[in-house]
């Protein structure tokens, strides 16, 4: 394996760290989609999450990496486990964080026969794919925008349901496939399409940083890694477990928390304001300020919370407006102050 | 983007202070690459020679480790054989499925070759970028799951034409960009054999003086060089220089080296202000052999002078400022100055998304493989494996399989792209201003609605003698927005040049295996003939001409005419064009966008 750039080590960039670390601390916020110009470390942030995550117990021996405290989401071989009362003993295992090359197929994304084994012993058997290894963890599509569209149909299906289901070759096999789309890619080679977009739970923008001194650390930290990967990651390590054990007390710690009432109407306005379809605005708003609540240990979730997390969780959703050439976030921003006042000093 | 000049006929001077004999920009280049492939990715050629482009992978080759393989990728290979699948005759012999290295895969340690890297498809391109940026290549398709390690420099050929432009994502991720001089000296490049192979040992113990590494990013920044790729080249190039000269720390010749080959064919503005202070105590001393050069930057002259390591050196960024700009090419000072003036535009963005294939892949279907129809392989023996043991094959016999009729399994491929909407708008005269804010109006307007439809648009503007494709065909709102923004008017009115642009459009939207529309918003008055020549009886003839060229290749189409009353010329052009015509003297976007989707729903129903 090649050593992964630390997390902790990348500069700046703050909006897309706290959004992955947002998502891995509470998965039904949904996925990431990370919006940027080139070079700017997009594939490296979600790579590096992969070191950071803490690690989880896995059903010892299943495919699927089930959970062995899920209630439901099981696959059949797990099921039939539990139906013939058979202890599931458990190991841990990595968070995945699997890559989604542009050029696969469906074949692989899905699973499909295992063509060998049918070949060479006639047993029918499946070969999970990438949706299969993603489960519990990430999947990551660098350039999403350029992926072909009945993959992205595919990929929509199971992050909506959970599960994936396949009906092919006389396989038909379901298995729980849940997982946390992180997705990047810019919007001048090719918009996305609406449906996929709000799949997505947040949405950040990265940019160039333009502050020389940023941009010398950006290049020093780089350097230093690819000179000396070992000693970098040392050295990065400990902040590195400081965040792992953060992300590890905030999971703990979102259990308990609870959203006033008052936060609610707040998120509530806030997506009628700006006139965002549906609830799942709302719904993100609300998951997204308690994950942050619960990562930065406070004991209530505020509106504080809230309007730092807005933005990302509602710039993706607003209805595009010929008249208003202003990018989303500048009219998040806009509505929040209408609606607020001025940022507090704590943002 | 420009390329840097070719080489200049200067010396360096190394520690021992003999003047070494200096490489051409393309063999130094070339020793670079071969001395640090991972770290520098690779090279655009501009417009090479075909052998000159030999020439030079030949010498990366010669450079690299003994063994490196060179593996041409041609522009219409297939995701197969880039990525890697599935060895046809080895899986059918053996019975197993048995996967191929793709092109990529085997040039593992040496050179990729890619020509008409402008005309890259969207596969070519992002596979490339992931092995550039990883060294490595995953494969998932058709069965096989494989990680091949990839560590090649990719050696990227410029042969565009006109607007064509290779993709700024492809681009970001080479450091080097030239164009080829003279034949490269095979003999220079064997006496460097030795020189990289001890430079190979000593790159990892060069070190950077922090004044030179923010040097290059400040500089990057002066020059308005955006991505972080840019300065972590220039870094490294600057640590591979000094190798190869045989020093342990960068000097100033290294860093000026690195900043002239990486950043200055990145440069896409003039610095602004006067040098900030940062890097040296000393005031910025006016460079002593040019007095007027602090407000208007210095000629290009490539024998320009250059502050040769004079002991009392100007401050490390305004040396190396100074490498960029006195490398740039004659011309583009003025150019850079012309696009600050004008606001930002970006350059073009490459090439559009283009499929190998007809269509849209769309998964397999059963059928036969004849009338064009291509086997699904893969699929094809999925259909196959489950019965081989009632065949009587299979088990233990691992010679044949069994595939009888109804196995086979096709390639299924959507067929149609959408359409493609090409608006021709008359930038010329007065009433340019409305027009063209009605056109960006329209195309907002559609393409914020047509992204799921898969449906394009592209703008041909036309004013003054000249015709211009604006917006080649493209979904991207954003990029779009962008290009519309700055779109200037006025001028005459060549209408001919206009409708033959359109026509050329067109015909290309159809080899896309798009359904063209062509909107044209114009009052029909042309005052310009194809030749160039201004007056309106020969314009007209041209324009006349030119619509029914247009006419026979029955393209649908749609001439709003935007004057006040109504002109007949305008009329008898549209019909030359067979286009419907349409009278919107005042025409808002919105009105104009539900025209358009009419017609485009008339198009699609031919």
């Amino acid at each position: 394996m090649r050593p992964v750039f630390p997390f902790s080590a990348i500069v700046g960039q703050d909006e897309m760290k706290l959004a992955l670390l947002l998502v891995a601390i509470d998965p039904s916020i949904g996925g990431v989609m990370v919006f940027g110009d080139r070079g700017t470390g997009k594939s490296t942030a979600v790579r590096a999450l992969a070191g950071l995550l803490p690690s989880m117990k896995v059903v010892a021996g299943c495919r699927y990496g089930c959970d062995p405290t899920a209630n439901g989401a099981r696959c059949d071989e797990c099921r039939a486990r539990v139906a013939r009362g058979d202890t599931m003993k458990s190991v841990t295992s990595a968070v995945p964080v699997v890559d989604l090359p542009l050029g696969a197929t469906e074949d692989r994304l899905v699973g499909a026969l295992d063509l060998e084994k049918a070949l060479t012993t006639g047993e029918k058997a499946f070969e999970p794919g990438l949706l299969a290894r993603a489960h519990r963890g990430f999947l990551y599509v660098d350039e999403v925008n350029l992926l072909e569209d009945h993959l992205v149909d595919l990929l929509l299906d199971a992050a909506a349901t959970g599960e994936n289901v396949v009906e092919r070759e006389g396989v038909s096999i379901r298995h729980p496939a849940r997982f946390v789309l992180v997705g990047s890619g810019n919007p001048e080679e090719g918009e996305l399409r609406p449906q996929l977009l709000d799949r997505f739970g947040l949405a950040v923008d990265v940019r160039t940083p333009k502050e020389i001194a940023t941009r010398i650390d950006v290049i020093k930290r780089r350097d230093a890694f690819d000179r000396d990967p070992d000693a970098f990651l040392a050295h990065w390590s400990k902040t590195d477990a400081k965040v792992r054990r953060s992300l590890e007390k905030a999971h703990v710690k979102l259990e308990a928390l609870e959203v006033s009432d008052e936060v609610l109407r707040r998120a509530a306005t806030l997506c009628t304001t700006l006139g965002t379809d549906g609830l799942r605005g709302e719904l993100t708003l609300l998951r997204t300020s308690r994950a942050l609540a619960a990562y930065e240990n406070a004991g209530s979730v505020t509106l504080t919370h809230l309007r730092r997390i807005a933005p990302m969780a509602l710039r993706h959703r607003l209805r595009r407006n010929v008249l208003d050439d202003a990018g989303s976030t500048t009219r998040v921003e806009r509505a929040i102050a209408e609606l607020w006042g001025d940022a507090p000093a704590a943002v | 983007m420009p390329s840097v000049m070719s080489s200049r006929e200067e010396g360096v001077i190394n520690p021992s202070g003999e003047t070494m004999r200096s490489l051409d920009d393309a063999t130094l280049v070339a020793a670079l690459l071969a001395l640090d492939p991972r770290g520098l990715g690779g090279v655009v050629l501009d417009h090479p020679m075909h052998e000159q482009a030999r020439a030079f992978s030949d010498a990366v080759q010669r450079l690299l480790p003994a063994g490196a393989p060179v593996r041409r990728v041609p522009i219409g290979v297939s995701a197969d054989r880039l990525i890697g699948g599935v060895d046809l005759a080895a899986t059918l012999s053996t019975g197993r499925l048995v996967a191929e290295r793709g092109v990529l895969a085997a040039a593992d340690g040496g050179i990729v070759v890619l020509p008409m890297c402008e005309r890259a498809t969207v596969s070519v391109r992002t596979t490339l970028c992931e092995v550039l940026d990883s060294g490595a290549l995953r494969v998932a398709r058709d069965g096989i799951g494989a990680h091949h390690h990839v560590r090649v420099v990719a050696v990227l050929l410029d042969e565009s034409v006109d607007d064509e432009a290779i993709h700024p994502a492809l681009i970001d991720r080479v450091a080097f960009r030239i164009a080829l001089g003279d034949a490269i000296d095979a003999d220079e490049v064997a006496a460097l054999i030795e020189t990289v192979l001890a430079a190979r040992e000593s790159l990892a113990d060069v070190v950077i003086d922090d004044v030179w590494l923010s040097a290059l990013c400040q500089t990057a920044d002066a020059f308005g060089v955006a991505s972080m790729r840019a300065p972590l080249f220039a870094l490294r190039c600057a640590r591979a220089h000094a190798a190869l000269e045989g020093r342990a720390t960068v000097s100033h010749v290294d860093a000026e080296v690195a900043a002239r080959l990486v950043l200055t064919p990145r440069a896409t503005r003039l610095p602004v202000e006067p040098p900030p202070e940062s890097a040296n105590e000393e005031p910025p001393p006016p460079p002593p052999e040019s007095p007027d050069s602090d407000d208007t930057p210095p000629p290009p002259e490539p024998e320009e002078e250059e502050q040769n390591a004079e002991p009392p050196t100007p401050s490390a960024i305004e040396l190396l400022r100074e490498a960029v700009a006195s490398a740039l090419p004659p011309g583009m000072l003025e150019a850079l100055m012309a696009r600050a003036n004008a606001g930002s535009v970006q350059g073009r963005v490459g090439a559009e998304e283009q499929s190998v294939l007809r269509g849209r892949p769309r998964g397999a279907r059963s059928g036969l493989p004849r009338g064009g129809a291509r086997l699904h392989l893969l699929e094809t023996l999925r259909a196959a494996a489950p019965w081989q043991r009632v065949r009587g094959r299979g088990l233990g016999e691992k010679t044949h399989i069994a595939i009888r009729r109804e196995d086979f399994r096709i390639r299924r491929f959507v067929e149609k792209t959408g359409t493609t909407v090409i608006f021709l708008v008359d930038a010329s005269g007065s009433s340019a201003l409305q027009r063209l804010s009605e056109a960006k109006g329209a195309i907002e307007l559609l393409l914020a609605e047509s992204y799921a439809r898969r449906d394009r648009v592209c703008l041909v503007a036309f004013r003054g003698v000249g015709t211009e494709v604006l917006l080649p065909p493209t979904r991207a709102l954003a990029r779009a927005k962008k290009v519309l923004a700055a779109l200037p008017g006025g001028g005459g009115t060549p209408v001919a040049t206009a409708i033959d642009i359109a026509t050329q459009q067109a015909l290309a939207t159809r080899r896309d295996g798009s359904v063209p529309l062509v909107v044209v918003l114009s009052d029909g008055r042309a005052n310009i003939a194809r030749d160039g020549t201004p007056g309106r009886p020969g314009a007209e003839r041209d324009a006349l001409a030119a619509a029914s060229a247009f006419a026979q290749f029955g393209f649908s189409s749609l001439f709003v005419d935007t004057s006040p009353r109504g002109e007949a010329v305008a009329r008898r052009i549209a019909d030359a064009m067979r286009a419907r015509y349409v009278l919107l003297p005042y025409a808002d976007a919105n009105a104009l966008g539900g025209l358009v989707r009419t017609a485009r729903q008339l198009a699609e129903a031919r």
